[in-house]
């Protein structure tokens, strides 16, 4: 059924359509949507879920650690400063493998104090050990919520994931969005069946401490889960397609016009709408132009991006954050990917779109003319 | 540094057996002992109380197998009937 929604509805459908038992939540601008809609849902019955009212975002994530410990499914959403006041809880969850799935409304960080769109809050947590998902599309943001509940139970994974969607840029955008059938939700997503769980009929122990003899030996366990994660990313992808006919690229990068470009945007999330438009308008001046949506940050697919850049003569990274005294997040790992290349394109960074800033079709033309003439430096499109 | 034996990992280090701390015994960590003056002690049942890894048991004996000579006890004694020594090889 197709319905013109707002993105953080189409996120709030597709939680309800996977069935989390136990949601808690707390408000933060611009991400509230997204929880208020589910709190309408499970007030009109249209969702058995239990809601937990927390007193911080540091009580949500926790109360969700707790909720997703005794086995059954958990949602929770947040964005900016709510995300780094769970900072400490986002590594426990991913180092206990507790597979659930959070929505980010992409925020910048205080200070000063702003409550619009980059994409900091996130990629200050990449080393958390949660899968991070960006997407561009009130669509894509349904269907990633379904797919990211697969990819974190798989028993291959056991790791959490964030669907990070641009605050305001996406989440209060209305579009046309096809929402999925429930009985074919149950069929592409079986119930949750938890490794360990706590159940006083079978106690265990969860969370004890690493001493420095088998620390090292869990991190990489874990470490080693977010690399088998990318095959586990490709597969719910491709199925997705097979049930509901929809896919996302490979499901960790998608492409666009770049099989015979010279030049490409690399970028992640709703800026890659944008630079759609921009390399169909290059085109038609003759300009080989061609775009790289890196979806999934987290695990970082280097073998999936250098392949589709093989013909490449530039690529311009276009980040919507900033590693302040170095560079854009992504300009670093995209240049680290091709470090053992013998071939590899030049590689531009651009910081774009900060605080609610508007990414402009001329700042992406900026881009572009600067890659072709290869200026060296990290580049700040005002 | 004795090179220590590896134990099994788990998934997100979850441990299947309860009550397995038991095993893990916490005794060598101490420097001073507690000796308990029978003469002085009254059975009051403080330092039962107060210590605060369950080693000392209901006839108020020391457990040294767990204790980690806190000293809480010896603090805690009304009638200065626990000693702490030095834990001497």
């Amino acid at each position: 059924m197709k319905k013109v929604i707002e993105a953080s509805t189409a996120v709030a459908i597709g939680v309800k359509l996977c069935n989390p038992g136990v949601i808690p939540m707390y408000p933060i601008t611009p991400q509230t949507h997204i929880v208020e809609r589910l709190a309408e849902y499970i007030n009109d019955g249209l969702l058995k879920s239990e809601m937990i009212h927390a007193e911080s975002e540091h009580s949500a994530i926790s109360a969700a650690l707790g909720a997703q410990a005794t086995g059954v499914r958990t949602f929770t959403a947040t964005a900016s400063q709510g995300l780094a006041l769970m900072h400490e809880i986002l590594f426990v969850v991913a180092g206990m493998r507790l597979p659930m799935v959070m929505a980010i409304a992409n925020r910048a960080l205080s200070a000063p104090i702003n409550i619009w769109n980059d994409q900091q809050d996130s990629v200050s947590e990449r080393d958390s050990g949660w899968i991070q998902l960006y997407v561009e599309s009130a669509q894509e943001a349904l269907d990633t919520i379904i797919q990211a509940y697969k990819i974190a139970e798989n028993k291959k994974v056991l790791l959490p994931v964030m669907v990070c969607l641009d605050g305001f840029t996406l989440s209060h955008v209305y579009e046309p969005v096809d929402i999925p059938e429930k009985k074919d939700v149950d069929k592409f997503l079986p119930k949750y069946n938890a490794l360990f769980k706590l159940d006083p009929k079978k106690p265990v122990t969860m969370g004890p401490i690493g001493f420095p003899n088998t620390y090292m030996e869990f991190r990489k366990a874990t470490h080693e889960a977010m690399l088998d994660s990318i095959d586990v990313i490709k597969n719910a992808n491709s199925q997705f397609k097979k049930s509901f006919n929809r896919s996302y690229g490979d499901g960790l990068i998608e492409t666009y016009k770049v099989d015979d470009a010279d030049y490409a945007v690399a970028a992640t999330g709703t800026v890659c709408s944008t630079t759609r438009v921009v390399v169909d308008e290059l085109r038609k001046q003759g300009k080989k132009a061609g775009l790289i949506k890196i979806k999934s940050f987290r695990p970082f697919p280097k073998k999936e991006i250098i392949s589709c850049c093989k013909n490449l003569k530039g690529i311009a990274v276009i980040d919507r954050n900033i590693s302040l005294g170095n560079e854009g997040a992504l300009y670093t790992e995209l240049k680290s990917a091709f470090y053992n290349q013998k071939k590899k394109p030049i590689i531009n960074g651009f910081i774009a779109g900060l605080g609610g800033r508007d990414i402009t079709p001329s700042h992406i033309k900026t881009a572009f003319k600067k890659i072709i003439e290869n200026s060296s430096n990290t580049e700040w499109l005002l | 540094m004795k090179k220590q034996e590896k134990p099994k990992i788990s998934v997100g280090a979850v441990i299947e057996e309860p009550g397995s701390t038991i095993k893990n015994k916490t005794g060598g960590w101490r420097s001073f002992r507690p000796i308990r003056d029978k003469k002085k002690c009254t059975k009051c049942g403080l330092c039962w109380q107060f210590c605060p890894d369950n080693a000392i048991n209901e006839n108020f004996d020391v457990n040294y197998d767990y204790c980690k000579g806190c000293g809480i006890c010896a603090t805690i004694c009304p009638f200065k009937a626990i000693k702490m020594v030095k834990e001497e090889k």
